[in-house]
């Protein structure tokens, strides 16, 4: 399934959060844009508004400035074609694995037969055929950020943001996600944006990679990693080397 | 699956000697015409089957009216109440001196205005039910973690959807567990209102037997209402794993 990727342009972008007396600046004139099949990753401190910029990208949250456009066309509200895996994955334990995996297309008022079809194709492309009936608090921590990548794939999405989804699986399964994000990328060909803490998975998975400074939060670096994309790329020099650049980048951004 | 079904069949077979024993053992020893055996009150519950068969259906009927009735009203206030801070800042302080109240004093005031037929019982039992899931459901919606809501929000969700696809499953096993619970506090209520008032049902049953001094018969009537009440309370259990198998 070819996906034309979309495009997504954030200009200038400044986000305050009134919190009673004291304003909270979360991001600061951050300005970028994603080419159409891009992935790209974002990386810095915690609290640095990444996951703020993420937001923004999937409609849940205005900038108080700036413009954000996805495919030319402002963000005001969540897109159809825009599927988001949130750090809790927004499983629900009252659905069972089917449901959840259609729930994108059920609210969407797909067909039930169709959004069945569609779920249950996304659920073989992840390896979860025959747990259909089954409900997640049956499934293993895998398993279960399976099911959340399966609920975005059925919605043939032309953007898939995913805020930190890998963080809470250990490190073994992590890399075998990590293949299976990267494979569904490279033959789908939609846009992507991740925001991890980790480097390994910035630079595994992202061909570019923007770094985060601290609160108030700006891009500080937008590194290219043309490398990424070859399974193997993992355990080569280069790649430690990549590890190290960035490192050193973020190193940079706390002083 | 034979095995599992046998000892829980076998547990309740158990559970109902050993109360009967208990009660036996009892009466033997208090040895006072107040406290018959069992096997006299299960003779004359029997003999009066035909008279406390259609009283068993009549207060049963009321239970489940009043059931019924308080949770359809329930339900939605609760939702709408713990999802508008406004309402709930308004309402809470309400719900909170009322709550506590026992409903049964409102009787009186309820005969008057109802007269003495099911309408005062069942706006009585309605009441107590009302505040009992109302409380619970409010306190389960409050409980939904904001990311369920941002989940939704993020396929493009509509407020309907939110209520559909999270609020309503999310709090529906309070609902069952506060009508479990609620079954004990409808049924008491039941007695009450129907010992005070009017001349059909388990309570009045009950009571006359009191006041004609035919204790086997009055255990009987106790029975029945025991009877009912489990009847409810293992219905409710099995709609409960039925409709939360997710738990």
């Amino acid at each position: 399934m070819e996906t034309q990727g979309a495009h997504i342009s954030f200009s200038h972008v400044s986000v305050e959060f009134d919190d009673g007396a004291d304003a909270l600046t979360a991001c600061k004139d951050v300005s970028f844009t994603v080419e159409p099949g891009q992935a790209i990753a974002l990386i810095g401190p915690s609290g640095c508004g990444k996951s703020t910029t993420l937001r923004m990208a999937s409609g849940l949250l205005e900038p108080s400035e700036g413009t954000v456009l996805v495919n030319d066309e402002p963000v005001v509200r969540p897109r159809q074609a825009t599927a988001l895996i949130p750090q809790d994955l927004g499983l629900f334990p009252w659905k069972t694995v089917l449901q959840n995996a259609a729930l994108g297309l059920t609210i969407r008022k797909v067909a039930k037969r169709e959004a069945q079809e569609r779920a249950c194709q996304a659920l073989e492309q992840v390896g979860l055929q025959g747990f259909e009936r089954s409900y997640p608090k049956e499934l293993s921590g895998g398993m279960r950020q399976r099911l959340a990548l399966a609920r975005a794939l059925a919605m043939d999405a032309d953007l898939l943001l995913m805020d930190e989804p890998l963080s809470a699986i250990d490190a073994l399964l992590r890399e075998s996600l990590q293949d299976a994000l990267l494979d569904l990328w490279l033959q789908r060909g939609h846009t992507q944006m991740l925001v991890t803490h980790s480097i390994e998975e910035a630079v595994y998975l992202g061909q570019r990679i923007l770094v985060f400074s601290e609160r108030p939060g700006t891009v500080v670096a937008d590194i290219a990693n043309p490398d990424m994309g070859n399974p193997e790329w993992r355990d080569s020099m280069a790649f430690a080397e990549k590890c190290l650049e960035i490192r050193a980048v973020l190193a940079g951004g706390a002083r | 699956m034979k095995p599992p079904l046998l000892r829980k069949i076998g547990g309740y077979v158990f559970a109902v000697v050993f109360i009967f024993a208990g009660w036996w053992i009892t009466a033997v020893l208090v040895n006072s015409p107040a406290l018959p055996t069992p096997a006299d009150a299960v003779e004359v519950l029997v003999a009066n089957a035909d008279q406390l068969v259609p009283y068993f259906f009549t207060s049963a009927y009321r239970v489940i009216v009043s059931l019924v009735i308080g949770t359809v009203l329930a339900v939605p206030i609760a939702h709408v109440c713990a999802r508008s801070r406004t309402l709930d800042t308004l309402f809470a302080p309400v719900l909170y001196l009322l709550y506590p109240i026992p409903k049964v004093v409102l009787l009186p005031i309820l005969l008057v205005l109802f007269g003495l037929a099911d309408a005062p019982k069942i706006v009585l039992i309605s009441l107590t039910v009302f505040f009992q899931v109302l409380v619970a459901v409010r306190d389960a919606v409050r409980a939904i973690p904001e990311s369920a809501v941002v989940a939704i929000r993020s396929l493009g969700g509509s407020r309907f959807d939110e209520y559909r696809h999270v609020a309503v499953p999310a709090t529906m096993p309070a609902v069952f567990t506060s009508l479990r619970i609620g079954v004990g506090t409808a049924i008491a209520v039941l007695f009450i209102a129907e010992a005070m008032a009017g001349s059909t049902g388990l309570g009045y049953y009950i009571m006359q037997s009191w006041s004609m001094v035919n204790y086997p018969r009055m255990f009987a009537g106790i029975i029945a209402m025991a009877l009912l009440g489990v009847v409810l309370y293992a219905l409710f259990d099995i709609v409960e794993r039925r409709l939360t198998r997710w738990r």
